[in-house]
């Protein structure tokens, strides 16, 4: 690890207070994006992927908290920024792409007005300047007659196109982190493809680092450099692509890389393995996989396992553990 | 855009027909004017003769073109109680009620709305709390409480402004205003403010619903992730988006405001076509009934074809009907 560490998370906790009781969305998080590097989560649906992303662009919706844990952008705490410095941060260091490119966009603004509003809340450009930018930006993500499609609004564009709007504006003032939540999964199939290359490329162009989270491990295949496998709200198990995909260490992991779909096709719910994920109010003691792990043993179902060295990556599981059991 | 118009002036002339239709109706079913305006002792023969002149026994569908022929131009008849042209006695009284009607609307809009955004923003705070208490207070108290109320206090006990009439007023063309004159706007403000209450309540209501839906929306985290300040998210992204219900409403609103004049001028007894409209129902006065109810179909229809304009305006969806992806 020899590039410099652009985002640390580091024991990240998000809760939810609830009437009945906290609900711990994200437990004990940790991870590192390395700049330009792009960083695919991965996991099933209330696995926490989302709620880490929003946490760490500040946007966690009450009574969503931090709870413990810290952030780090470039070696500067940012989870504990009062709102209006946060704010900075958002769009100009961490952009985001969300899931659906339809509602992405306000329906009452031309897109080229959202793009300049973008560009000068961050940059100290005049109107004209911003204009000629936000052309550019469309160009640059391959909408056609750019010039006259800045006038727009977007029920004029394609889901697919809107998405390529929704990418401009979150690169309009060049970020070095863009978190982009399952930026595909609403386009039809034909064009997931296209638009993941598209975000591929430019981030490449931009050294833009990428935290991309996505169902579809054929994505993940071919994009990321590394991996994170998220299981009831804990990293399960994080590591350079290849060593997961071909190596992997946690029986979650095994059980995902089952059936690996081919990129371009519809991207299927990652639910393999027998059972279903614990709700969050019914975690179960010890290892949070316990009940569907094909491997379990009595440790799993007392102590439970934080990430461990296994290989070149790292995985929440006693059966990589060095050391022996206290029990 | 132009075919969407006609459209609706078709539609607007059909609902002003039917209207018109009713108010002719009334007419027929409500006692014999003629008993009215004649007293015990006038001969015969001169009762026929009025009976005459009125058109009164005249089949129904020449009785019913010839009103709407006559409504067209303005043409109401003769009250029965005073025997004045009904068009100009609703003209005379028209501007007292449109002026008390237009400001308490702008007082519910400038006083609703900000308030709303504030509720809508600030959900939990105590004063958000607290207005949406009292606004429910002042939706279940009735407009003649209120009125009788705000003239205790500022009439009565405080005597700082008027608690009846318009003050003086200022002929402008055929318009009498008494905005121009300090009395007269000493005297608009305790009824409009009882006549906008509700409206104000209403509108702060839905604002602050409308605000709270939009701020769930996903266009509006996007907003905040591209780190767009609190006043471009709140007041361009946020407001701009409630305002198509907004407009519904306070179009119907401002129809709704009209009607019920009737009882904030009774209160405060503002010469206006709604104070006019209860002493004709006293006397069974027709013609100036059924005048009123076209004119207020007609506020009605007009005003609802503003609204439809007014959604071209803010919404570009509607807009480009037709256009659609990729299409120029
Ligand atoms: N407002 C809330 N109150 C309580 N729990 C919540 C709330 N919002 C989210 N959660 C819980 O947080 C957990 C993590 O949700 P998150 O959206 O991060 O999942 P995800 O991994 O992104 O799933 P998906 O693939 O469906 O997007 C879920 O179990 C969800 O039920
Ligand atoms: S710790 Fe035990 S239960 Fe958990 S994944 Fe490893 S073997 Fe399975
Ligand atoms: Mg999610």
């Amino acid at each position: 690890m020899t590039s410099p560490k652009l985002l640390e998370v580091k024991n990240l906790r998000v809760e939810f207070p609830t009437r009945r009781g906290t609900l711990v969305a994200v437990d004990d998080v940790s991870l590192e994006i390395a700049a330009g590097e792009v960083l695919g989560v991965v996991g099933e649906s209330g696995a926490g992927k989302s709620m880490t992303g929003a946490a760490i662009i500040g946007l966690l919706e009450p009574p969503g908290r931090i709870a413990s844990g810290e952030i780090r952008l470039e070696g500067r705490r940012i989870d504990n920024l009062p709102y209006h410095e946060m704010r900075r941060i958002r769009g100009r260091q961490i952009g985001a792409i969300f899931q659906d490119p339809l509602t992405s966009l306000n329906p009452l603004y031309k897109v080229g007005d959202q793009l300049i509003e973008t560009i000068q809340t961050h940059l100290p450009l005049t109107h004209a300047q911003a204009r000629d930018r936000a052309v550019k930006l469309l160009e640059d993500v391959g909408i056609p007659s750019a010039a006259e499609r800045i006038t727009h609004y977007p029920h004029q564009f394609s889901g697919g196109m809107r998405q390529r709007v929704v990418i401009a504006l979150a690169l309009a003032a060049e970020p070095k982190l863009i978190i982009a939540d399952e930026p595909t999964t609403a386009l039809d199939v034909s064009i997931q493809a296209q638009i993941i290359q598209l975000l591929r490329r430019l981030c490449r162009e931009h050294g833009t680092a990428v935290m991309l989270v996505t169902h579809d491990m054929g994505v993940i295949a071919e994009t990321a450099d590394r991996v994170a496998v998220m299981y009831a709200g804990r990293i399960a198990e994080i590591g350079p692509v290849q060593d997961v995909i071909k190596r992997p260490h946690h029986p979650y992991t095994v059980g995902l890389m089952g059936a690996i779909p081919a990129m371009g096709h519809k991207a299927e719910r990652l639910t393999q393995i027998d059972g279903s994920m614990p709700r969050l109010n019914a975690i179960p003691k010890g290892c949070a996989f316990n009940p569907r792990c094909p491997k379990v043993f009595d440790r799993c179902r007392v102590e439970r396992p934080d990430p461990m060295p296994a290989g070149n990556s790292n995985a929440a599981c006693w059966l990589v553990a060095k050391e022996p059991a206290h029990v | 855009m132009i075919a969407f118009i006609v459209r609706r002036l078709v539609q607007a002339a059909l609902v002003m027909l039917a209207v018109a239709f009713v108010s002719f109706a009334m007419f027929n079913f409500v006692g014999d004017p003629v008993a009215n305006i004649v007293g015990q002792d006038t001969p015969a023969d001169q009762i026929v003769e009025l009976r005459k002149s009125l058109g009164i026994d005249d089949p129904m569908p020449v009785r019913f073109g010839r009103f709407v022929v006559n409504a067209v131009q303005g043409k109401f008849g003769l009250s029965y109680r005073t025997t004045e042209p009904v068009g100009r006695m609703i003209a005379d009284r028209l501007p007292a009620t449109l002026e008390l009607s237009l400001v308490a609307a702008i007082f519910a809009l400038v006083a609703g709305i900000p308030m709303g955004v504030f509720a809508g923003l600030y959900p939990n705070s105590w004063l958000s709390r607290t207005m949406m208490t009292v606004s429910l207070i002042g939706v279940s108290l009735p407009t003649f409480l209120i009125g009788i109320l705000l003239i205790y206090i500022f009439a009565v006990i405080l005597g700082w402004l008027p608690s009846f009439g318009r003050g003086d007023t200022i002929k402008l063309g055929f318009w009498s205003t008494g905005l121009l004159t300090v009395s007269g706007l000493k005297a608009i403000i305790l009824p409009s403010i009882t006549l906008g209450l509700f409206q104000l309540t209403l509108i702060m209501r839905l604002v602050r619903s409308e605000m709270l839906e939009v701020l769930r929306t996903d266009y509006i985290k996007f907003a905040r992730a591209r780190g767009l300040s609190n006043r471009a998210v709140h007041f361009g992204h946020a407001l701009k988006n409630t305002l198509v219900p907004v407009i519904t409403i306070t179009g119907l609103q401002l129809g709704a405001i009209i009607a019920f004049a009737i009882i904030t001028e009774t209160v405060f007894s503002w010469p206006g076509v709604g104070l006019l409209f209860l002493q004709s129902v006293v006397y069974a006065d027709i013609p100036v009934m059924s005048t009123y109810l076209v004119m207020i179909g007609f506020v009605f229809v007009v005003i609802n074809l503003i609204v439809d304009m007014l959604y071209f305006v803010v919404d570009p969806r509607l807009r480009a009907q037709g256009r659609t992806s990729g299409s120029k």
